[in-house]
């Protein structure tokens, strides 16, 4: 069983040093940017998305996790040519639901990480989806298959991901 | 009171951060969300951590392959340059016919007084990044202010359009590219000379829309920029047409592959000076594919100048100032003009290669335009007559035109 109920006082709570709270972020928002234009696929990947999943479920802050969601997706915005605030409010609504999902459910194992990581792809993909046609009046197409597809694709990369930068957090 | 801020304090700064995002979108939807000039502090900051990496990377890149390529991996490069320059002595015949097409195209627009747009002045630049987004085709160039960019610049490649200036900021700009789907190009097809306006798909395709359906639209055909929407120049590729279909209501769906590969561009060009001007007549004397094909024969023995002087000064009088400046079309007895300016070559041996330079100049002006000019494409006996062989002239003032025959007569 991947996914395993704990009380509060049960689960882990990490913390990270400053370097990594803001470097790795910027590191995956400066990937997104780099590495599609050389490596097309690339695109498919959401980097900066992995990267608020990991420090909402580790930190198990819901405060810490919708802001840290908000200030990426913020960034994420401004590098692109829309509207501020499509990737912001649909990374708070994530880093808000996996802090709140990683205080309730034990979600250190790869299982658990690959179940997470799709359901809150698609979760992103859902209120991007709603709020870039509801507010900014963007033509998007939401196809469910595309969609799944791509998630089983970043919840792949999470888990490596997510090893890696295991080795970057500290117990509380 | 308390009880219930401190129970639901996590939900309650969530809503107040969503809130706040919320206004923050709405504000920006409701000014233009196009218009990102709104935004641009916050914009600022974020290139401005963004980009410096993107472009120490893609310099530290660029400065491996340079060494890798210009002093380390040299194989082969003797071979090619040979290659290369046989192919540039190939191309400048070339260019010469083109640019006796070209005069001529431009003594015609100057008697039809087309206004034409002309590209004055580009900047190369490298991309170095993109959006961060699939949904949002921008990419990041890595020249701006400094260099003298500023918004609705057209981006071009040698291939075709690109796309337009979005931002600037002081090292770095903004490109929105055309197939993402807020941007828009005045368009038309090179044949059907049918016009519309291409826009980008969410999924990055390009569609050219206001097309009516009971229009013919071959797929294959070359699409150019119509100059219609005052940032791209007419007559720039754009791509082909790959695909026709029933669209919504009266028009039709065309599909369009991009002339530039957008989803991998390294360099392009910043249009970044444009001039409106007349077009005018090219009067400066210019060389012509027989003079180059006529140095290139092996001399022959002269021959007495009896034969070529009267051609020479006949020639000299059919080639006067005044007829060259005040934009007439008249036909022009290349033959005698050649045989004037290089009578080393003697008259008759040049027979073959006199032939050859009337088909290498053929006329390659409008058919329309030709007729627009009616009597002055008459060829004039008076004129025609003083040249070396009875054959020859018929062909010179010809505006039919006749492939190139470079093959060597001797």
């Amino acid at each position: 069983m991947p996914i395993t109920y704990t009380s509060g006082e049960q689960v882990e709570v990490y913390r990270f040093s400053i370097p990594v709270t803001i470097g790795v972020p910027l590191l995956a928002l400066f990937l997104q940017a780099f590495v599609p234009r050389r490596l097309p696929f690339f695109s498919y990947f959401d980097l900066p998305l992995l990267v608020t999943i990991y420090f909402a479920m580790a930190r198990r802050n819901p405060i810490s996790g919708l802001l840290t969601g908000a200030v990426i997706g913020l960034v994420q915005d401004c590098l692109g040519g829309h509207a501020i605030g499509l990737y912001g409010i649909a990374k708070t609504v994530v880093g808000y639901g996996a802090s709140s999902l990683g205080v309730k459910l034990d979600v250190e194992n790869a299982g658990a990480r690959l179940l997470v990581t799709l359901g809150f792809y698609l979760v992103h993909g859902i209120v991007y989806f709603t709020v870039a046609r509801g507010l900014a009046n963007l033509t998007l197409d939401w196809s469910w298959g595309r969609g799944i597809l791509e998630g089983l694709a970043n919840a792949v990369l999470g888990v490596f991901l997510y090893f890696v930068l295991d080795k970057f957090k500290q117990r509380t | 009171m308390e009880s219930v801020l401190g129970r639901y304090r996590n939900l309650i700064i969530l809503m107040g951060v969503l809130f706040l995002q919320v206004l923050g979108l709405a504000v920006q939807v409701k000014r233009n969300s196009n218009d990102a000039e709104n935004t641009r502090l916050i914009r600022i900051w974020a290139v401005g951590a963004i980009t410096p990496l993107e472009r120490g990377l893609v310099w530290a890149q660029n400065s491996t392959g340079n060494l890798w390529h210009n002093y380390i991996y040299l194989r082969g490069v003797r071979a090619e340059n040979r290659q290369l320059k046989d192919q540039i002595e190939r191309m400048h015949l070339e260019q010469v016919r083109l640019s006796e097409d070209a005069a001529q195209a431009r003594r015609l627009q100057t008697l039809l007084a087309f206004k034409e747009q002309f590209i004055a002045k580009t900047v190369a630049a490298q991309v170095i990044g993109s959006s961060a987004s699939d949904l949002s085709r921008i990419v990041y160039i890595d020249k701006g202010e400094k260099e003298g960019l500023k918004r609705d610049m057209a981006v071009i490649t040698a291939n075709g359009i690109v796309g337009k200036v979005l931002l600037v900021y002081p090292s770095v700009a903004q490109v929105l590219l055309i197939n993402d789907q807020s941007s828009g190009v005045g368009a038309l097809l090179e044949k059907t000379r049918l016009q519309g306006v291409l826009r980008g798909t969410p999924n990055g395709e390009i569609v050219l829309e206001r097309v009516m359906s009971d229009e013919q639209v071959p797929v294959g055909e070359t699409v150019l920029t119509s100059g219609g929407d005052q940032i791209f120049p007419k007559g720039l590729p754009v791509g082909t047409i790959t695909t026709v279909g029933n669209g919504k209501d009266l028009f039709l769906n065309v599909k369009v592959k991009p002339a530039a590969d957008l989803s991998k561009l390294e360099e392009v060009l910043v249009l970044v000076e444009k001039q409106d001007r007349q077009a005018t007549a090219d009067d400066s004397p210019h060389v012509r594919a027989a003079d180059i094909l006529a140095q290139r024969l092996p001399s022959v023995p002269d021959k007495p100048a009896t034969d070529a002087k009267p051609a020479g000064d006949s020639a000299a009088e059919n080639t006067s100032p005044a007829a060259a400046t005040s934009g007439e079309i008249k036909p022009q007895p290349k033959t005698g003009g050649t045989l004037d300016a290089k009578p080393q070559t003697g008259a008759k041996p040049l027979v073959p290669a006199v032939g050859q330079a009337a088909k290498v100049a053929p006329s390659s002006a409008p058919k329309a335009a030709s007729s627009a000019v009616g009597a002055a494409n008459e060829p004039n006996p008076a004129q025609i007559k003083p040249v070396s062989t009875p054959t020859t002239p018929a062909k010179a003032p010809s505006t039919s035109p006749a492939p190139p025959d470079e093959s060597n007569p001797h």
